[in-house]
This record gives C-alpha cells, structure tokens and sequence, in this order.
C-alpha cells in the first residue's frame, strides 16, 4: 500500500483533535540556546589539553621529496608530532563504510599532495600558539607537478592525474564506468524533430558553508581504555566509524558526543578533525583538541562541490519540450569524499519535473586539484535544478510563452512515466504553479488555472518508449569514449542490459559484496521481441569530444506488445545501493 | 614569557587569572575561567559570537587584550538570567523561536541587550543596525530581530541590562 500525501485526499479526515498541527511547540533544546548551557563540542574544560595544528601544503599538486620535523619536535611545549605513517589505516573514503568507492583519501600526505592546504604533518602542542609556532618549524621539500583545475581538462587524455586511485581522473561507478547515464526514449529522433533545438552552458561555483562554529573535535582518554570525543559531527556515528576504521579500534571504545552542531549544512560530514583528535589522544595520553580556524574553514573545509551542466532540449512551437540531454561534470575535487553520490543524485533529479518524452544525461565526477567537496544542502540536485530552471526560462522566451504557463504545460502528472521508469505519483507542480502565480497576482490563462496534477497524465505518458543504447560511458579515456549505439532496448524495457558483471577490486575485504552491490543480468531473451537494428557507420557524426555526439540510429522498432514487467537488476538511481527502492 | 595577573568582575561575581600579555579575553573567559558563554567563530572580529559587555558596551571578546579588562564589569549571557528566571529578552528569543543551531544566539542576546539598555524602544532599523556586526549562518535574522522587537515591547530595556 503506497502512502498517498496529496492534501486534498485527507480533506475529510480532518478534525480537531490535532494537537501539534497548527501550533507552536517549543524546541526542547531552546533554552539551552538562549541561557548559553548549549555545550557544543568545543565547550568542555579539559585538564591537560593537546592543542593539534597540521601543516598544510602551500602547494596544489606536488611530490613529496622529504619531510623534516626534527626542528619541530624539539620546540617548546611540542608533545608530539605526527606524520602519515603514525596513522594506522593512512587511506579511506567516507562511503567505504557502505562499500561504495575506493579508499582514497589520506589523513595525512605521505607521497603526493594533490590540493592546496592538504594536511601533510600534525604537530600537538601545551599551547596553541606553541603548536602554530613550531608548525614554521616544519620543513618539508615538494617536486612540484602539474595540475589540472578543470574538470573537462581533467578528462582529456594526457590531463596530469590528480589521484591514483582513479588514474583516469573520473570516479569509477561500480569500478567499471567512469559515469552515470541516463538513458530513455531517443533524444537524438527527438531532436531531429524539434522545431527549435537549444543548448546552453552553465557553470556552479564551489560553495563555502561557512558555518559560525568552525570544524572541530576534543578527544580525550577515558576510563577502560574507551576515549570520549566531543565532535562537530552532523553524521555522529557515521563519523564513529570513519574514526574507528582511520584509528584501527573496534568503534566501542569510541564514546562519541554530538548533536549540538553549530551550524553544518553538510560541511561537518567529513570527519575533518575526529580522526587525527582521537589518534593524537590516543598517543599522547592526553585530551586533544583540534579545531580549524575560520581560514582553515573557509579554504580547506571542504566545499558544495561545482558543476558543470550542458542542457540540449528540444522544443516544439506549441511548447512541448521533446527531447532533454544533460551532461554535467561534478567537481570532486582531489578525493571523492561525497562527490559519487552528488553525482548519483544529479542523475535522479533530471530531467526536474517535466514530463519529456525523451531523456539522455551523462553525469561524470571529475578530479582536480582542488580542494575535495562534498555535501551541501541537495548537493547534486540544487546546481541541476538551477540549470533546468533557468533553461525552462529561456524556452518559454524563445516561443514566447509565459514562463508560468510554460511549466504548467510541461509539468509531470499523477500516472506519467519518468526517465527513470517509474510512474510518477502525487505529483503537485501545477498546482504549486498556480497557487504562487495567484500570490504574485501574476496572470496566467484560464486553461493553465484549470489544469491539474490528477489529469491529463498516464495514457501513452505512462509508456517507456523504445531507447537506443550507445557504450558512451563506458570505462576508457573521453576520446574513445564516443560510440554508435549498439542496440535499442524495446519499449517497455525497465532494464539496461550490461555485458559484463562488475570487479570487486574496491571491496574492503577483497570480496564481492553481493548485497551491496547491485548486480547486472543478461536481459531475458523474449521470443516476440525484434532483433535490435544494426548500426549503420555511414549514418554516424565525425566524432568530436567532449561535445555531445548525436547518434544517428535508425528508428527504434515498432514497441511489442508485452507490457513493463518488474524486473530486478535495472540501473537503479534512488539511492548509492541501488536497491532500496527497487 | 612571563604571565600577567588580571582582575575582574564576570557576571557579578570577582573573578582573576594569569594570562600572556598577548592573550585575549575570550580565550581566558573560555579557557581559563570556563564561561563557554563567548563562543569563537572567527578569531578576527567579523562574525560576533564572542560579543561580551565590558562595562556596559558590547566588546568583541576575541580582539580585547585579556589584560585591559582589569577592574572592569564583565557581563555575557551566561549571567543573563536571574536566577531560575529568564531576562525578557531570553524569553523573547524563546517564544519567537529566533535560534536555530543556537551559535550565534549569546552573542545577538548580548548585542541586544546592549542596544536596550541604550534605547529601550528601539525601532527595527535600530534593532538591523545593532545586530549588524552579529552573523547567524542559519540566516534566521527576521525571527531574532521580532524577538528583540517584542521584548522591548515588553519593557525589557527597563531591568537593569
């Protein structure tokens, strides 16, 4: 039974007896806020305090010749002095936890920096101000290498490579494809028969959260060898286990205490500071405290990553928009952090919501030497939708229509099918349309005021039409990345076939994890089905990347007649699994 | 470096520490005295959450030399109430839910309740000019300028800020 949310569906079980709807209800955690007994993690006294400062590389992309911290070591108040190898598991990505991606990230450099102000020694000091002092004390000599710092150059063979965990500088989805696709209908068909075909650039910029309270952590010994860690974190046991796994100890002698966040907004997920705070606390015996400054904050706390979006519609004179390509690079940064699952998020979001007949995206995580991002508030879908709704703008100008009108016309109904192929429900985009045209006394035609989310949809909108697929994506360098299609899934078809089945090289344990991971079939061979159409090379555009290639496949075959049946295995975009909401 | 004594009165109460002559005053009020009132946020005067009351006036504690508060009335939130008893412009902050992560929140209690002490009917673009150097991330400025609105409403300027 699916929950129905639509408000007017519970119009007549309303009654009275509601007792927080409507009603102002006082946050529990108020006054602590306002008679300052709110402990956030900072606020806690700690006899014996480590004060914790790393040394940050002046450099965005370099080889680490030598490291001297003899100087250091003997400065006053100087406890100790940390380098990559005093840290246990020295490599790690956040999503290991839940087996996505490839450990790629060190707490400290050892070899390579590959962003300007990547930690590369940690000195813990009496003091703050001896610790910031013998931080100059800290030589360290850099081979200097070349960077890339656009994500397009990034994949361009010959770009220099950021991090050798992904030497093709493009995150690897399931270690075999250097992207997540999209693909339903024909875009290209669809094209073709636009009557207007539009594309435009636009480019996000790296975000800083600049929260009033800086990343922090104080981690202190406790009693039977447990060590209490007043932390920052937003993710509070995500950041348990990232520290346990960084600090090789089981996460019960991790006691974490959190909540009281000031100010996050997705840049206090990264465990910044929790694993360098327990593992200094665990060597010095002492409780250690490490908190970015406000510069440290606003040029190495990790940013809302930037986007690159490219958006083609086709559009028809009556309004319809026909066809919707996007390819969309996310700026990872040097490691991968978030970034795969911005990207994974990006995906779902397109084509925003519109019912278009034809979908195509190409979303690429891309590394640079610039400072990892990671989570933001809709990371992944903010930039996309920024994008979109810009473009839905400059298609309503170019047919001149109302803008308003031009969304209400094109917006998805209760019962259409999505590009992700599953039918949309409680969908409410007109009606939001026309409840803030109405508060904006901006005008809109008598038939965008009568239409509604509930008709009009479904019908031939519910079909899954026939879809070419190409081997664009594919693992490989962009310039042998541009293919013909190879085949066209028949209508209906709710699974990408995939020829292959995924390498497990990533798996912590060097094991195929089979519940993690979704895994891909063969498609069934359906006796009524057609045999796909060949591909015809004289039919094919001249190869010119990193631009989008049209591909010129003959028209699909004529849809059979067996219906969308559910079937596991599909390409699945809802979440990092993929199989939550299958 | 040889320390330096300083003596002060904090929220009433006499209250002394020995602090590098460097040092600032909310590292000894946080650090050496406890009062995790002050908050830091940027260490360079821009974002307010160290605001304190030094004689009365509102004083950025992160730029104020720890040493030049001898003899001074030192006043933050973590004295605000009386006793089990919220001043009003607590209680203001309360009821119009004007704090979301509540980092920022001592530091915009005790701009405003400098400005009421001033001006105990302050109009809202006096209230905007005297939370202007307060930064609330969250960006909830219309409910903490509603509070500070209604708690001089409620005569809140006429207790002893």
């Amino acid at each position: 039974m699916t929950l129905e949310m639509r408000k007017e569906i519970f119009a007549d079980e309303r009654d009275d007896n509601l007792n927080v709807v409507g009603k102002g209800v006082q946050r529990q955690d108020m006054p602590g806020h306002v008679t300052a007994r709110t402990r956030f993690f900072d606020d806690h006294a700690f006899d014996g305090l480590l004060h914790l400062k790393v040394v940050r590389s002046p450099h965005h992309h370099a080889r680490i010749r030598s490291i001297d911290v003899s100087a250091a070591e003997r400065a006053p108040g100087v406890k100790r002095v940390l380098r990559g190898a005093d840290v246990p598991v020295n490599k790690n990505t956040l999503l290991s936890l839940i087996n996505f991606g490839k450990d790629d990230e060190p707490s400290l450099a050892v070899d390579k920096v590959r962003y300007k102000g990547e930690p590369v020694v940690a000195i813990l000091a009496d003091s703050e101000a001896q610790a910031l002092a013998a931080r100059k004390l800290v030589r360290i000599d850099y081979d200097l290498l070349p960077t890339v710092f656009d994500v397009e150059e990034a994949l361009k063979p010959g770009a220099p490579v950021v991090n050798e965990t992904y030497p093709g500088n493009y995150f690897e989805y399931h270690q075999r494809f250097d992207h997540q696709k999209l693909r339903f209908g024909d875009v290209e068909a669809a094209f073709a028969r636009a009557d207007h075909v539009i594309e435009h650039r636009y480019q996000m910029s790296p975000i800083e959260h600049a929260p009033t309270e800086t990343n922090g952590t104080i981690a202190a010994p406790d009693q039977n060898g447990r060590y209490l860690v007043h932390s920052c974190a937003q993710g509070l046991f995500f950041s348990l286990d990232t520290t346990a796994k960084i600090v090789d100890v089981p996460s019960n002698r991790l006691h974490f205490v959190g909540g009281t966040v000031g100010g996050g907004f997705g840049g206090k997920v990264d465990s910044l500071t929790e694993p360098l705070s327990v593992l200094g606390a665990m060597l010095t015996g002492r409780p250690v405290r490490y908190v970015l400054d406000r510069e440290e904050e606003m040029l190495y706390g990790s940013p809302r990553g930037a986007e690159r979006i490219y958006v083609k519609d086709g559009l028809m004179r009556d309004g319809r928009i026909t066809a919707r390509y996007i390819r969309s690079y996310f700026d990872a940064g040097a490691y991968t952090r978030l970034s795969s699952y911005a990207a994974i998020k990006c995906t779902a979001h397109v084509p925003g919501p519109y019912s278009i007949p034809n979908v195509a995206s190409d979303i690429y995580v891309a590394y640079t030497n610039r400072c990892p991002s990671t989570a933001m508030r809709g990371f992944g879908v903010t930039a996309v939708d920024f994008a979109l709704e810009c473009q839905m703008d400059r298609l309503a100008e170019v047919i001149d229509m109302d803008p308003v009108e031009f969304r209400i016309l094109n917006a998805y109904r209760d019962g259409d099918m999505k590009a992700h192929r599953r039918l949309a429900k409680n969908t409410a985009l007109i009606e939001c349309a026309q409840v803030a045209a109405e508060k904006a006394n901006w005008p809109i035609s008598e038939q965008a005021r009568r239409a509604s989310s509930v008709t009009g949809g479904g019908g031939e909108r519910a079909q899954i039409p026939a879809t070419p697929v190409d081997q664009r994506g594919q693992i490989g360098r962009p310039d042998t990345r541009n293919s013909p299609a190879t085949q066209t899934l028949p209508a209906g078809t709710t699974r990408i076939p995939l020829s292959k089945r995924p390498v497990f090289e990533g798996a912590r344990d060097g094991r195929p994890a089979p519940v993690q991971v979704p895994r891909y079939e063969a498609p069934r061979q359906d006796a009524s089905r057609q045999e796909p159409p060949r591909y015809d090379p004289a039919l094919a555009p001249p190869p010119a990347p990193p631009a989008y290639q049209p591909v010129s496949a003959p028209p699909a075959p004529p849809p059979p007649a067996a219906p969308a049946q559910p079937q596991h295995g599909a390409v699945r975009f809802s979440s990092v699994f993929g199989t939550r909401r299958r | 470096m040889a320390k330096l004594p300083v003596q002060f009165r904090l929220n009433g109460s006499d209250r002394a520490g020995f602090v590098d002559p460097a040092g600032n005053l909310l590292d000894l009020l946080r650090r050496g005295l406890g009062d995790f009132g002050p908050k830091y946020g940027c260490g360079q005067g821009t974002c307010g959450v160290c605001t304190v009351l030094v004689d009365g006036e509102p004083q950025l504690a992160c730029l104020t030399l720890a040493v030049s508060c001898e003899g001074k009335q030192i006043e933050t939130t973590s004295g605000m109430a009386d006793g089990p008893n919220l001043h009003p412009l607590q209680q203001a902050f309360m009821d119009s839910f004007a704090a979301q992560c509540g980092f920022c929140t001592p530091g915009m209690l005790t701009a405003a309740r400098a400005l009421l002490a001033k001006n105990p009917n302050p109009t809202r673009d006096e209230v905007v000019e005297a939370i202007s150097g307060n930064i609330c991330r969250c960006t909830g400025y219309e409910p903490i300028i509603a509070a500070i609105l209604a708690a001089a409403a409620g005569g809140a300027g006429m207790r002893r800020a």
